[in-house]
């Protein structure tokens, strides 16, 4: 008998449904991406696959009404939690003027978006972990309650800017939720190349805060422990620094050939634990979902990604006359 | 009025700020409770509290992150670089984020940010500590610079430089920090960020100058004045963008220019001008346009530095080639 684990932590059977329902609609968007991509329509992907269930269960331990978030480039999965739609990440994947993100000035995965409160980041990695202290200090000083969640790979822990916004966070108590989707390659460099430490985690005691490692295939785990560290910002008590473990199914990028550094065993083994299957396998276990609803729920999506498709492929490219638009003030 | 050096009118115009606009944050390292190393914020911290006025760690790239998702929120931050040359750590910050932001979220984000930072030669400190390195912003679309050559200019351009809604390097050469006092005055005043000043009128040679240069320039025509030569003086202000019609107008009317500038021949801002010369004003030019600069080397040390900074022989020396050519 399956343990009924969301209820205990106050979600919902239609919030959990909802949570695999943004799973799995990444997912699809994702792999629309790689065919499109495969097939020449767009020049780039670099995917969420295998790291949704992290991605969705913090997102929706916030209060995406006020939170903000400043995603990295897998994060497909928080900017949909957000509010982010598939028509919009469908227009960014064609660089298309219309794109909420940039209209097409930046590569896909830069997420941005205002009115989401979706702050875009820059190509070098970890460049927006500095932003979202900066905006959890303002966020402090005018005495607004949010919080900010910044997600990054395990990679970029070693960059300067991650430990210099931790320590600034951690010296001012700020409300900064420091997710690590730990996906155990940075492009071909395993983990244990890239860390001294046993875990990322291990990081936060330098910077006056607690860290802990969950398993970043369990959507309920993640949101577990995102939920505990957005209180604690809530609460004047400052920063959490997790990481969730889990591995990235594709390729680095649509430029990538991961067959040159890893094996396809270990992909293969990866797989068997895809949380898009384990979270469906506990949702159903609990007669939550039936096959008959998840069918739904995929055509639904299928629809969706679809209409995003046809509709970003037939939107205009921004006008040549444009670029000199936005360098500065008008 | 007051009589004020420069770095006096520089606290003014930040105290100016604080007071007008409670989003002007300012910050740094040892701009707090030290009041900035150069004593630029002093009593600011007393004055203003330590929410708004507040010592960083020691972390050039976060300063210019976290400032970057402060002015996300609505706020002003005037963050300082303790020298310029320790900018590099926060290049990405400056020239590959805040820079693009606005272009990037397609108009929806602005950057206002004045990072104010000392730098420039002739105070015996060693490289890094004072290298011009305004052409490394300069070139980056996107971005201001400016660079004041007296304390009036320093406080009516500081202000309009933190009223500004995007991003602004604002240089304060430390050779002019306290090297004299004039008028400025106590009231607030903006300067338009660029618009370059004719110092000095002149008719045979316009000299192109900015930052400490100015002085020099001057300085030079007040002597070719002696023998008969006479030099007009712009002063920039502002490097980023550059005013070309002051240029422009003065080149039509003295036909023979000289570009001065403290940074190295490669580096800096007067290729650029004299590439904007010849090719928008070449049928008025009665001569080549020649610059003066530093060597292409890295900055000097102590001993060298008199004779490898720009001074105003160099400049009479080229005046004298331009006019005689």
């Amino acid at each position: 008998m399956t343990e009924n684990r969301h209820e205990k932590l106050g979600l919902s059977d239609e919030q959990v449904l909802d949570m695999y329902r943004t799973m799995l609609l990444a997912r699809r968007i994702d792999e629309r991406m790689w065919l499109l991509n495969r097939a020449g329509k767009i020049p780039f992907v670099i995917s969420c696959q295998g790291q949704e269930a992290a991605q969705v269960g913090a997102a929706f331990a916030l209060d995406r009404n006020k939170d903000y978030a400043l995603p990295y480039y897998r994060d497909m999965g928080v900017v949909l939690a957000f509010g982010m739609t598939a028509k919009e990440l469908m227009l960014s994947g064609f660089a298309k003027a219309e794109d909420p993100n940039s209209g097409g000035r930046q590569m896909p995965g830069h997420f941005g978006q205002k009115k989401n409160r979706i702050v875009t980041g820059s190509s070098p990695v970890t460049t927006q972990v500095p932003h979202a202290v900066g905006i959890a200090l303002a966020g402090k000083m005018e005495e607004k309650d949010f919080v900010s969640l910044v997600t990054f790979g395990e990679g970029s822990s070693n960059q300067g800017d991650f430990h210099e916004g931790a320590n600034f966070a951690g010296v001012h108590k700020l409300p900064v939720i420091f997710m690590v989707e730990n996906n155990k390659y940075a492009i071909s460099v395993p983990v244990s190349k890239q860390l001294a430490c046993e875990k990322v985690s291990d990081r936060a005691q330098g910077y006056g805060m607690p860290g802990i490692t969950v398993d970043g295939n369990d959507p309920l785990a993640v949101y577990e422990a995102v939920k505990q560290a957005a209180d604690r910002g809530r609460q004047g008590e400052g920063p959490s620094l997790i990481e969730a473990v889990s591995y990235r199914l594709t390729a680095h990028s649509s430029d990538d050939d991961d067959r040159t550094y890893r094996e396809k065993e270990e992909v293969e083994a990866a797989r068997q634990e895809d949380s898009i299957h384990t979270f469906s396998a506990y949702l159903r276990e609990l007669g939550i979902l039936t096959e008959e609803k998840e069918q739904e729920m995929q055509d639904e999506i299928m629809k969706l990604v679809n209409e995003a498709t046809d509709y970003a492929e037939n939107a205009a490219y921004a006008e040549p006359e444009t670029i000199f638009n936005y360098v500065y003030a008008e | 009025m007051a009589q004020m050096t420069m770095i006096q009118a520089i606290t003014d115009a930040l105290r100016t700020e604080l007071k007008n606009d409670e989003n002007v944050l300012v910050y740094g390292e040892d701009v707090g409770k030290n009041g900035g190393v150069f004593r630029a914020t002093e009593g600011l911290q007393d004055e203003f509290g330590e929410d708004r006025v507040f010592d960083t760690p020691l972390a050039e790239s976060g300063i210019g992150g976290i400032s970057i998702g402060l002015a996300l929120q609505g706020f002003r931050p005037v963050p300082e670089i303790q020298f310029f040359g320790f900018v590099y750590e926060a290049m990405d910050a400056i020239n590959g984020q805040m820079a693009r932001m606005r272009y990037r979220s397609g108009g929806t984000k602005a950057q206002p940010i004045t990072i104010r930072s000392p730098f420039g030669g002739g105070v015996h400190t060693p490289e890094l500590h004072a290298d011009s390195l305004e052409g490394l912003i300069a070139q980056q679309p996107g971005m201001k610079v400016v660079i004041p050559s007296s304390p009036y200019d320093a406080k009516g351009l500081l202000i309009s430089s933190i009223r500004d809604n995007d991003p602004v390097v604002f240089l304060e050469h430390m050779k002019l920090y306290r090297s004299f006092r004039e008028e400025v005055p106590e009231e607030e005043y903006t300067i338009d960020l660029g618009k370059a000043e004719v110092k000095r009128e002149g008719a045979d040679v316009t000299l192109v100058a900015y930052g400490a240069m100015v002085h020099s320039s001057l300085k030079a025509a007040e002597e070719l004045e002696k023998n008969g030569v006479s030099a007009e003086v712009i002063d920039l202000r502002t490097v980023m963008p550059i005013d070309m019609d002051t240029i422009l107008e003065s080149v039509k009317k003295t036909n023979r220019v000289v570009v001065v500038q403290e940074a190295q021949r490669q580096a800096g801002v007067a290729a650029h001008i004299i590439a904007e010369i010849q090719e928008r004003a070449i049928l008025h030019l009665e001569a080549p346009v020649l610059r003066v600069t530093a060597p292409d080397t890295v900055y000097a040390f102590s001993q060298a530095e008199e004779v490898w900074l720009p001074n105003y022989n160099d400049i009479i020396e080229r005046v004298n080639q331009v006019v005689n050519f």
